[in-house]
């Protein structure tokens, strides 16, 4: 475990994080010159924490020169098991805050907002108490730390859904539109809000800009994998002894999160990367590698001859097949019955899909009515062909990641636990389902 | 313009820069089946129907996506293929099964590309949608559980007419176009200019039909059932029946309605010339006593409805001239059953329109200054054409007949009404005449022609220097009204005269013309129309014999008493959403 964004834990207040050098990469970075600063964070090799892993510094010099332009903060955190960002607007706001106004001055973008999910009311205020605070520290607002540099935050607030983390329907949110997204390009970088230049920024990331302009960006570039350099927040949930947010270096390999967090009782199955990530079972785990990886058999005690070759950042999940993701990583233990993950899942995306592109639309509706029909004994042998099928379709026609992600989980489940669900389908009406 | 080279299917094409993989594709005769799609509206990229295979990017929808110099790509692969008929089995899935007695049967996209891509088997189970009906609006009524989400509605209502009536609400597959806070079409502040129905792919939105109730007037041997005909529905009628847009159908029409059974077919163009005479003497008036000017037409209901909502400080600027239909209505009920001794109470006044408006106009509390409704039953080009289909009609090989007189005579002016410009220019060959005393050299006003958004004219009339200007669509009457706001807080008057019609093209891209229609079909309309003027004896409005005739039997002179009391109407403001606090 490392200790580099935790170590702001309590900082909610101005002055406990100024003691901790908070606002010390504030105070670097007016130093230096807009271009600098993009190069700095070029140099440490930042990517995107939200999700999709791109590469921040080549985001922000990708921005259209047009003027004005404006930064978001994507705090928006809805991806199912995940709940890194909430801890650091709860608890470390001014982390936050230091690295949207660095992003601030090196897009030379005039104002920023932190749009926070309608579900974290007390962050919100949090954050606002933050805002407040750094205003009257003259690190935000007109000629911050009295240099030519002006920069103000706005915080607002959605309204519930789980398409508006993509930055295009997040864009459509804050301008007050439906939080729908669009065909990109353009990309919010070239027409994000009100037509103008838009950056959208995940917490975690902003909260890593902090750290690479107060410890310099060859401190960054040494945390991590070669790929994906820093630290990361992992969220561990489900059937575990130790729930919670634990930091490791990118990379770290899938072991050593879940021995940290303790699983309670037998592992069967992991989620990694939230909803949209694919599950996979112990079995798929334990076929990479040599000897018996997980023991079987001993609760909560994961331990195993080698690590192996599962590591937790960027281009080794790409390289299985999967996504880092938000970093969420979701434990099940034997008692979790597969049909009920597949329906709760799939309810999920039926749930959040915003209804604007037919395919998702329609798709998450039937995906989760035949899920639904399955879990409840209804099932017929042939919606494993026609989920399979629609998904397929979904990834290939979905305008935005809902849609295209929803094959992730599908196959996860059905590769993993064919056996399981095939069973259950064929003997369902043998099967006393009992409601707990 | 440089062109790039582009490789679609194996083949190689030159196109323009700055088009999509899919208007390439049409170059190259190459079609790519759509859904959403509609070549007048900007691309939502909704349904993925028109997907294409580019080398080196996978998949991309060819609506939204430019082409680039180089690009390769394949329309048909099987992977391309699988996908799109996925997506429509999809949308079957909850679209209602009731084809046979849908009104866009036959006449519906989803039904063609269900068609086209030959889907057989529905995979997915079926569920109902269980939505209410909405038939509470006078013109347009929705189904929402045909709807499939495609949004043109949406876009025409908010973007072409800034109506802004209906959106989106809800996510996911319980997603349902409406008019916001639970309303109905009726209490929103829809126009019904029916722009909606026009761009409607399924029968999801439809105008509110009126021809059981005609059909039952035709039956009561008690009632006189009179019928006339609006400008612009001459020349789109035939569409119904496989005939050219633009093609004059007018005699055809005489001869359907008589076999019909109407008892009296009059002609809305008279109207239309008598409405000339109103409004220009109103015109002419204003101008000389100092205003309010500018003028504005209210010809178009859907305008009118739309500036009590939008624009109610111009609302003293609109003329106060009934529509044609509305004043043909009045003078049937008056001068014609006088003329022929008739009950007016027995009389049951239809008209067939290009609009979907009008059946809110003829509804409308003070349409009644006979004391009985000017217009009982208004049916758009659409309902008359099923009539005609539903009495066995062979509409296109009819031989070509008269009105019957009294109502009916019209000139070239009345005509060009079903265009947008139409009217500015009939009433400037009649206001210009009769202010000059002079006969015009030439009648045709170009400047106020064509299908440009705004169309602007400078005349010179004795001395008198006339700035006209012409919208159509609403977004541009909002774009042109607003201007004209902003003037007149500064005193300023901007123009003299202004003609706004709801519908772009005007009547002849009205909500109740036959469907599907787009920006080609609509010029060739308009084309008909002043054909038909230029082929008219009679070009002036105030040359009109039967409008000559009724001034001097009936009506007195144009802005009369009895004209005012019958042919001139008032306007009332419209709150947009009345929000009422529950406690």
């Amino acid at each position: 475990m490392t200790n580099y964004i935790l170590r702001f834990l309590d900082t909610s207040d101005i002055k406990s994080y100024i003691d901790k050098d908070g606002y010390e990469g504030l105070r670097r970075t007016i130093k230096m010159s807009p271009k600098e600063v993009i190069q700095e964070i070029k140099s440490s090799g930042l990517r995107g924490r939200g999700g999709a892993g791109f590469p921040t510094g080549i985001k922000w010099e990708s921005l259209s020169n047009e003027k004005p332009a404006y930064i978001v903060c994507n705090a928006d955190e809805g991806e199912p098991g995940t709940f890194k960002d909430r801890l650091l607007l709860e608890s470390a706001p001014h982390l936050v805050i230091e690295g949207l106004i660095i992003a601030g001055y090196a897009n030379q973008a005039e104002k920023g907002y932190i749009y926070i999910r309608g579900e974290y009311p007390e962050e919100t205020k949090i954050i606002q108490k933050a805002i407040d605070e750094a205003k009257k520290y003259k690190l935000l607002g007109k000629n911050i730390l009295d240099s030519s540099f002006s920069f103000d935050i706005e915080v607002k607030r959605g309204g519930g859904s789980y398409v508006v983390g993509d930055e295009t329907a997040l864009v459509n949110s804050i301008m007050g539109k439906r939080g729908n997204p669009w065909h990109k390009p353009p990309y919010p970088t070239q027409q994000g809000l009100w037509s103008k230049p838009t950056i959208v920024n995940n917490v975690e990331t902003l909260s890593c800009v902090s750290l690479i302009m107060q410890e310099g960006w060859e401190w960054f570039s040494k945390i991590g994998s070669f790929d994906s350099p820093g630290p990361k927040l992992y969220c561990v949930s489900g059937n575990v002894k130790k729930p919670g947010v634990y930091e490791f270096p990118m990379g770290v390999p899938l072991r050593d999160v879940i021995n940290t967090a303790e699983v309670d009782g037998v592992l069967k199955a992991v989620q990694i990367g939230g909803t949209a990530g694919p599950i996979y079972s112990t079995k798929s785990l334990t076929l990479t590698s040599t000897t018996d990886f997980w023991s079987l058999g001993t609760p909560g005690i994961v331990y195993g001859a080698k690590p192996l070759d599962f590591n937790l950042d960027f281009a080794s999940m790409k390289k299985i097949g999967g996504s880092l993701g938000s970093g969420a990583i979701v434990v099940m233990n034997n008692d979790a019955i597969m049909v009920d993950v597949l329906e709760v899942t799939l309810r999920f995306f039926a749930e959040e899909s915003c209804g604007k592109c037919f395919p998702c639309r329609y798709g998450t509706r039937q995906l989760y009515h035949m899920a639904k029909n399955i879990a409840t004994g209804q099932g017929k042998e042939e919606y494993m062909d026609i989920m399979q099928k629609t998904a397929v379709s979904m990834a290939k026609a979905s305008l935005c990641p809902l849609g295209q992600s929803v094959i992730m989980p599908l196959k996860g489940i059905f590769e993993n636990f064919k056996g399981e669900i095939l069973s259950f389908i064929r003997h369902q009406k043998y099967i006393k389902r009992v409601e707990i | 313009m440089k062109k790039v080279k582009v490789y679609i299917d194996s083949r190689e094409i030159e196109v323009s820069p700055n088009i999509t993989i899919l208007e390439a594709a049409k170059e190259a005769g190459i079609k790519i089946p759509t859904l959403c799609y509609h070549k007048d509206l900007f691309p939502s990229g909704s349904c993925g129907m028109c997907i294409v295979d580019i080398d080196g990017q996978g998949i991309k929808r060819s609506c939204i996506t430019a082409v680039k110099d180089g690009m390769k790509i394949k329309t048909i692969t099987p992977e391309i293929l699988e996908t799109r008929k996925t997506i429509l089995e999809l949308v079957l899935s909850s679209h209602p099964k009731d084809c046979l007695t849908c009104i866009k049967h036959g006449n519906c996209e989803l039904q063609q590309l269900a068609e086209m891509l030959s889907v057989r088997e529905m995979p997915y189970e079926w569920y109902d949608r269980g939505l209410p009906i909405d038939k509470n609006s006078k013109g347009i009524v929705r189904d929402m559980n045909k709807c499939i989400g495609c949004g043109r509605c949406v876009t025409v209502c908010q973007e072409v007419q800034t109506v802004k009536a209906i959106d989106f609400h809800g996510r996911g597959a319980d997603t349902i176009v409406a008019p916001p806070l639970g309303m109905g079409m009726e209490e929103s502040v829809c126009v019904n200019c029916g722009q909606c129905i026009v761009y409607c792919p399924v029968g999801a939105l439809y105008e509110k039909e009126a021809i059981d109730y005609v059909w039952e007037a035709l039956k009561d041997k008690e009632k006189e059932v009179v019928v006339q005909i609006a400008p612009a529905v001459r020349v789109t009628l035939g569409e119904e029946f496989g005939m050219k847009p633009g093609e004059l159908v007018v005699g055809k029409i005489y001869t359907a309605m008589h076999m019909l059974g109407f008892d009296k077919v009059f002609d809305t163009n008279f109207s239309a010339d008598l409405t000339i005479l109103e409004e220009g003497t109103e015109f002419l008036t204003r101008l000389e006593k100092g205003g309010p000017l500018p003028l504005i037409t209210s010809c178009s209901p859907g305008w009118i409805k739309f500036s009590e909502t939008y624009f109610d400080e111009l609302l003293e600027n609109v003329s106060t001239c009934k529509s044609p239909q509305q004043m043909l209505g009045a003078l049937i009920k008056t001068y014609y059953a006088k003329e022929n001794k008739k009950d007016p109470s027995k009389i049951v006044s239809v008209s067939v329109m290009p609009c979907t408006a009008k059946k809110f106009e003829a509804s409308r509390p003070e349409m009644n200054a006979s004391g009985y409704r000017d217009v009982d039953y208004v049916l758009t080009t659409r309902e008359i054409a099923r009539m005609i289909r539903e009495a066995g009609i062979d509409f296109k090989n009819l031989p070509e007949s008269k009105p019957d007189p009294l109502l009916s005579s019209y000139t070239g002016a009345g005509t060009i009404f079903g265009a947008t410009g139409g009217v500015m220019e009939a009433a400037l060959r009649t206001a210009i005449e009769v202010k000059t005393g002079k006969t015009l050299p030439r009648l045709d006003f170009t400047d106020v022609r064509g299908i440009k958004g705004i169309k602007e004219a400078t005349l010179n009339v004795d001395g008198i220097t006339l700035k006209v200007a012409v919208a159509h669509g609403l977004s541009n009457a909002r774009e042109l009204l607003d201007k004209v706001k902003e003037a007149k807080k500064r005193g300023e008057v901007l123009y003299h005269f202004i003609e706004i019609m709801a519908c772009p093209g005007g009547c002849i891209g009205g909500g109740g013309q036959p469907l599907p229609t787009d920006w080609d079909k609509k010029k060739e309309r308009i084309e008909g129309l002043y054909n038909e003027d230029k082929s008219l004896p009679l070009r002036k409005s105030h040359e009109n014999p039967e409008v000559k005739m009724i001034y001097e039997k009936f009506l007195g002179k144009p802005n009369s008493h009895k004209s005012h009391e019958l042919l001139h109407t008032h306007y009332t403001k419209r709150d947009a959403y009345k929000i009422e606090k529950k406690i």
